[in-house]
């Protein structure tokens, strides 16, 4: 442990500078903000799902400027906020003095019960402030005149009013008028990261000044846990009861946080959160493009990191079929430097990989050309922010006709996420048509080993598999047609 | 009309005005229960012991364990109660069991310092239990005869006959899913120990009469000795009428026995896996058409699954009976009911109570045999349609069927029904893999409580000195808007200007007796009792004004806090009348009452005239199906809908969409599965947290939604002519049911019958679509006569007293 480390916390609430004194580690920011007082940050699930404890974060917005981020609450321990700058329902306004959401909120019928308000206005408001929102001539169903995008809201459950009322109240939000104090906070750059050590009783919170000292760390305690997004912690902590002995936060890692575009590769940093990695990339890879909406929530996409997603090794991460489609390698690094790793290769079994306990994911690297034809079918029960029953991510070349080569990535369809190889033996070197299409959909459906479960069937995960694949092809000879 | 009903010109009732807590939500300055805690000292934390067997008996309880742990205070069990030791009032919901009964069955609490030490302390306690059989699904209760309760019969005329003569006879059976609630607050209860042992909760209750009585039975003691106050509740649906008084009296005994304040919050998993749902059913029938479609006869039997207990489920049963005509003369029917016994959750009221039920099993029988009949489904819809002068089964005239017609007339017109239906017909022409539909369905729902003596309501309104007022009365406020529409009453009836109104929250200690806040009633009851106050106040101001203006006092006006008296230019304003008042030594304060008039039911027959009033409404929905996966999106919804005359425009068309939403969750996304194997998690909720149990979000949203209010709906004999609205819209929903059938029938041939699953899942509207692909001949409806099971000679019926409290002992 670096001997400058910061022994104490405190976060800034709406304002004043509160300290984070004498407190277990593992609680959360919602119970830490309802503990000293503001218990308008409500739980409502306490597992990413509702956004009834959504709150808003000071966050870099990839320059020298803040950008207003929404996360939940109830994920992330308040421990990783340290020297962070907060706003909650309270902050931004009072029953005096509403602030613009909170108005519209409240004068529109967006409120019943009341109960999931306060986050919901956290998320409107995130959005209100985005920098780059303008209004748009065109508005379009998720789209508002304003240009707010109503998936800002997509990791929040209104139980109550049907949510027309919250979406033309979001729609009817204006640009924020001048002196207004979050607008003109967004020109300073967001609070610098500061290295922390913290104890309590047995357990220990560490925020690593370096990737070094990361690396020394998780070589002296191999039973730490790594965070970032913290959205697989705050549900192990509440739902399962977890109490990890120590917690290593890697999220504002800069060594993590890279993201380079060269002629071979785009390589993304593994501390990037997903939203930062949708804003960085600005459309520069449609598949990652195509899976960002259907991945959980912009809720979640504000916290979750693409390390995570691999590191945590779910069979249902949705970035991972599309990172196989895409060929990725992932670049481990450990005290003995860096490494690359098919991503193929990666998953050895559900949850497990051949990352070691001294390794830390440090960047996933994407080969240059990509694929002409990509496509990302997620099967769900809900469109918004549900988790997949299956998800198959496509990167195929159909040059003249044929098919020149195709790679599929399988989630949902066994204990890992899989390359569907023998339906990409289906396809490759044969002619772009219903017969060749309808023979590999067969073999498709037949690739992993989908289950039974409250998500879905077998029978229909098998069916979606190759149904996929028939989508697939009606909506590019759709294309050609148009 | 009525003197309730009749409107002044003036006065805040029927402005769209938003809720009266609005400015407090959106600010988070709204306090729930739970947020209580961080303002009192030396609270104690409640933690159940959660037993994961569906069912068995325990044979061991040894808290010992839990208590040598730092910050355990008490294990709470059954040897602590000095009362009663039941959650309910049927006296089969032991709150602590000695058999547990489903798989999540808190057998004890534990108290800790923190939340934290509870919990350890909850996972430290020694239970040892014996397993016995479980009973899971209805079919297995059935093929058991393991049932509870009342067997009820709503029966008229005679069905074989109506069978014998009826051109088309078809018979089939539908098993659909129950809901869980999802309030976005979990149930909560913080209790107290006052001075003399008075017991003092904040319960998140939609009844807290009925929790008083319990905690006062629990504990032994009078409902005198015991208050409980709700603030306000972050959504109860139904699911916090009986369920809250097992946990507030668990606070309270905890609070007793260590005299510190206890709080027992249940987390999303505690509250998915121990709270009670909407009742699944399953439905056998038989009925026939004549050969123009009309209705001959039916013949029906209803099994709900009740879970473990009976809490509400007799008159959810009776409820869904009554509604199983929907909008529809039926001129033959019989239709038995009874409650099937499993190791689940104790099933209990969700919006609609049983309403929802027993409407889908007929609409889904019109879904079905539609196609059959050679008819277009909504046609076959319109031309049963009660008309005005007949009756439903159980014998109440169906006052106002016109406006059934009414409705009908104008969603299809708001909603360009026969312009949209063509420009459908030309789209699925042309698009072989995505189909589109167009449902339109109605919906007749009756309004009061089944049972009589609930029809009543009270309510304390105060006047101060300086002109404030403060009312009091005995509904809750859940999220529905009743506190913004009683606000709006008082003022009105006072004639003067809202903002000089203030409502306290609900308690027990104000307003004694009352009713659970449920059944739509709300508005209905407890506006007829603030009126009622409020009307005696003002008949005493205007003798005040009387004397201050001269005239008789029928001649004055009050009216925007200004009282006027008829030919004369003085006036005096409303504090200047108050004040005169006190003088004069007039009482400011009045307690008001309401009964609901013209209500009579024989429960043991299952006739009479239960309900005041019905309430109508027509929903037109339009769905876009993908027949590669079975996804889909509900494209446009029009609404139209009988709230007689709204007390409050902004919180009825939010009771309407967010009603719709609901129903539409239920019929489509919402799935509750429990594990059905006989493996260790036999009886597990597998769908117990958000991230399972989906929800609708945004993306379930109507893409288009217009809501319209049926206007000149006067409803004579209701408070301000208005209708009640909290349940009925929910039932407007069966329309994307029927539009996402339809849809899926469009990929097959012409006239094919589709069986669509509840909920219809993206996985079910496949399966549907991959039956319409490739039957010709049709689902599971047989064109037969397979008569119902009927009940055994010996079958218990219901009694009057299945509804009523019999708690005190």
């Amino acid at each position: 442990m670096t001997a400058a480390q910061n022994d104490t916390a405190s976060i800034t609430v709406n304002g004043r500078q509160v300290p984070f004194d004498g407190t277990p580690l593992h609680t959360t920011a919602l119970d830490w903000l309802r503990g000293i007082g503001l218990t308008g940050c409500k739980e409502g699930c306490a597992e990413g799902e509702c956004g009834a404890c959504a709150i808003l974060v000071a966050r870099p917005d990839g320059s020298d400027a803040t950008q207003w981020t929404a996360l939940n609450a109830c994920l992330v321990p308040a421990a990783a906020l340290d020297g962070q700058e907060v706003v909650t329902a309270e902050g931004l306004g009072t029953p005096d003095d509403l602030h613009p959401v909170q108005r519209e909120m409240a004068l529109r019928g967006g409120s019943q019960c009341g109960y999931c308000t306060p986050g919901f206005v956290c998320s409107m408001a995130a959005e209100y402030y985005r920098a780059d929102r303008r209004p748009e001539a065109s508005a379009s169903l998720e789209h508002g005149p304003n240009g707010f995008d109503l998936h800002a809201m997509s990791g929040n459950l209104c139980r109550c009013t049907g949510y027309r009322p919250i979406r033309d109240a979001a729609y009817a939000l204006d640009t924020p008028p001048d002196g207004d104090p979050f607008a003109a906070r967004r020109a300073r750059p967001a609070p610098p990261v500061r290295p922390l050590s913290l104890r309590y009783g047995e357990t220990e919170f560490h925020r690593p000044a370096s990737l070094a000292d990361a690396l020394r760390l998780l070589g002296e305690r191999p039973d730490a846990i790594v965070v970032a997004g913290c959205t697989d912690w705050g549900v192990e902590v509440n739902l399962r009861g977890a109490r990890p002995p120590a917690v290593v936060a890697i999220d504002r890692l800069p060594e993590l946080r890279g993201l380079e575009v060269t002629d071979a590769y785009v390589e993304i940093g593994a501390a990037l959160s997903l939203s930062e990695i949708e804003r960085r990339l600005d459309g520069l890879i449609p598949l990652l493009d195509a899976v960002f909406p259907q991945f959980a929530s912009r809720l979640i996409r504000n916290s979750a990191t693409i390390g995570g997603n691999l590191g945590t090794g779910s069979p249902i991460g949705d970035t991972t079929p599309a990172l196989l489609a895409l060929d990725a390698d992932v670049v481990l690094t450990g005290p003995d430097g860096d490494r690359t790793v098919a991503l193929a290769e990666y998953f050895t079994g559900y949850r497990r990989s051949v990352r070691r306990a001294d390794e830390l994911i440090r960047a996933v690297r994407i080969p240059l050309p990509l694929a002409p034809l990509t496509a990302f079918h997620k099967i769900a029960k809900r469109r918004f922010d549900d988790i997949s029953s299956v998800a198959v991510a496509y990167a195929l070349d159909v040059t003249d006709g044929a098919v020149r080569s195709a790679r599929i990535g399988v989630g949902g369809a066994a204990a890992t996420p899989i390359r569907a190889v023998d339906t990409e033996a289906a396809l490759t070197g044969r002619p772009w048509t219903a017969e060749t299409v309808s023979a590999a959909a067969d073999v498709l459906r037949r690739e992993g080993t989908p289950m039974d479960d409250h998500r879905a069937s077998a029978a229909y995960r098998a069916a979606m598999l190759g149904q996929s694949l028939r989508k697939l092809y009606a909506e590019s000879r759709e294309e050609v047609v148009a | 009309m009525s003197e309730l009903s009749l409107r002044p010109d003036t006065g805040a009732i029927g402005e769209a005005i938003p809720h009266e807590s609005a400015r407090l939500h959106v600010t988070g300055a709204a306090l729930y229960t739970d947020d209580l805690v961080h303002r009192t000292k030396d609270v104690l934390h409640a933690w159940p012991v959660q037993v994961p067997v569906a069912h068995g008996r325990v044979t061991a309880l040894d808290p010992a364990p839990a208590l040598e742990l730092p910050g355990v205070v008490r294990v709470l069990t059954a040897a602590d109660v000095p009362g009663v030791n039941d959650a309910g009032v049927k006296h089969d919901e032991p709150l602590f069991p000695s058999e547990i009964m489903f798989h999540g069955h808190a057998v004890c609490w534990v108290l800790g310092e923190t939340l934290e030490a509870a919990r350890l302390g909850a996972a430290a306690v020694r239970v040892e239990v014996e397993p016995l059989p479980a009973l899971l699904t209805v079919p297995e209760a059935i093929e058991a005869r393991s049932f509870q309760g009342g067997q009820p019969q709503v029966s008229r005329g005679d069905v074989e006959a109506g069978l014998d003569g009826a051109a088309h006879v078809f018979s089939g059976t539908f098993e659909f899913a129950g809901q869980e609630h999802f309030y976005l607050e979990t149930h909560a209860a913080l209790a107290h120990v006052d001075e003399a042992g008075q017991i003092f909760v904040q319960s998140s209750t939609q009844h807290p009469s009925e929790t008083q009585e319990i905690v006062a039975h629990v504990l032994g003691r009078s409902s005198a000795e015991v208050t409980v106050q709700c603030l306000r509740m972050g959504g109860g649906f139904g699911g916090k009428e009986m369920q809250p008084h097992g946990f507030a009296a668990i606070a309270s005994l905890g609070a007793t026995l260590t005299g510190r304040p206890v709080r027992l919050r249940l987390n999303r998993t505690h509250d998915m896996t121990m709270s009670g749902k909407r009742h699944g059913f399953h439905a056998a029938w038989r009925v026939g058409f004549d050969g123009d479609g009309r209705l001959c006869a039916l013949d029906a039997t209803l099994t709900s699954d009740g879970g473990w207990s009976l809490d509400l489920s007799e008159p959810v049963l009776a409820r869904a009976l009554c509604h199983i005509d929907n909008a529809y003369w039926i001129p033959n029917v019989r239709v038995n009911g009874r409650i099937a016994k499993t190791n689940k959750t104790s099933q209990t009221a969700f919006r609609g109570f049983g309403g929802p039920q027993g409407m889908l099993v007929l609409e889904d029988i019109l879904g079905r045999c539609a196609p059959l009949l050679g008819f277009d489904a909504a046609e076959l819809r319109r031309r049963n349609f009660y008309q005005d002068g007949q009756s439903t089964p159980y014998g109440q005239p169906v006052r106002h069927a016109h406006r059934l017609h009414a409705v009908w007339r104008q969603v299809l017109e708001n909603g360009e029904v026969a312009a949209r239906q063509a420009e459908i017909e030309a789209f699925n022409a042309a698009s072989r893999h995505v189909k589109r539909a167009l449902a339109i369905t109605p919906v007749k729902f009756g309004i009061s409580f089944n049972l009589t003596a609930f029809n009543q309501a009270g309510a304390l309104v105060h006047v101060y000195k300086d002109g404030s007022v403060l009312i009091n009365h005995g509904g809750t406020e859940m999220g529905q808007g009743l506190h913004t529409k009683m606000l709006q009453v008082a003022a009105t009836s006072l004639g003067i200007p809202l903002e000089r109104v203030r409502l306290a929250p609900t308690r027990t200690d104000k307003v004694p007796n009352t009713s659970a806040t449920a059944a739509s009633s709300g508005a209905d009851l407890n506006g007829g009792a603030i009126k009622n106050a409020c009307e005696q106040i003002r008949t005493r101001l205007l003798a005040v004004a009387a004397s201050q203006l001269g005239g008789n006092p029928a001649d004055v006006r009050i009216s925007d806090g200004i009282a006027t008296t008829l030919g004369a230019d003085e006036s005096m304003s409303w504090d200047e009348l108050v004040r005169t008042a006190y003088f004069q030594r007039v009482q400011l304060s009045a307690a008001g009452y309401y009964r609901t008039e013209g209500l009579h039911w024989d429960s043991t027959r299952m006739q009479g005239t239960p309900f005041k009033y019905f309430a109508y409404g027509a929903a037109a929905a339009e769905v876009e199906v993908d027949g590669f996966t079975g996804a889909y999106r509900t494209r446009r919804v029009d609404i139209v809908h009988d709230v007689g005359d709204s007390l409050s425009p902004l919180v009825d068309i939010g009771q309407i969409e967010g009603g719709f939403v609901q129903g539409a969750g239920w019929l489509t996304l919402e799935d509750l599965r429990w594990d059905r194997s006989d493996g260790p998690n036999r009886g597990r909720l597998a769908t117990q947290a958000a991230s399972t149990y989906k929800l609708p979000s945004f993306s379930e949203m109507p893409e288009t939604f217009n809501v319209t209010l049926l206007r000149d709906a006067t409803e004579d004999g209701v408070v301000y002519g208005s209708k009640a609205v909290g349940e009925p819209p929910l039932m407007l929903a069966f329309s994307v049911r029927e539009a996402l059938r339809q849809a899926a029938a469009a990929f097959g041939p012409a006239g094919v019958s589709v069986d669509l699953a509840s909920p219809a899942t993206p996985e079910a509207v496949y399966w549907a679509i991959e039956q319409a692909r490739s039957h010709t001949e049709h689902g599971h409806v047989a064109a037969a006569d397979v008569a119902p099971p009927q009940p055994s000679p010996d079958a218990p019926p219901m009694r009057p007293q299945s509804e009523r409290v019999t708690s005190r002992v």
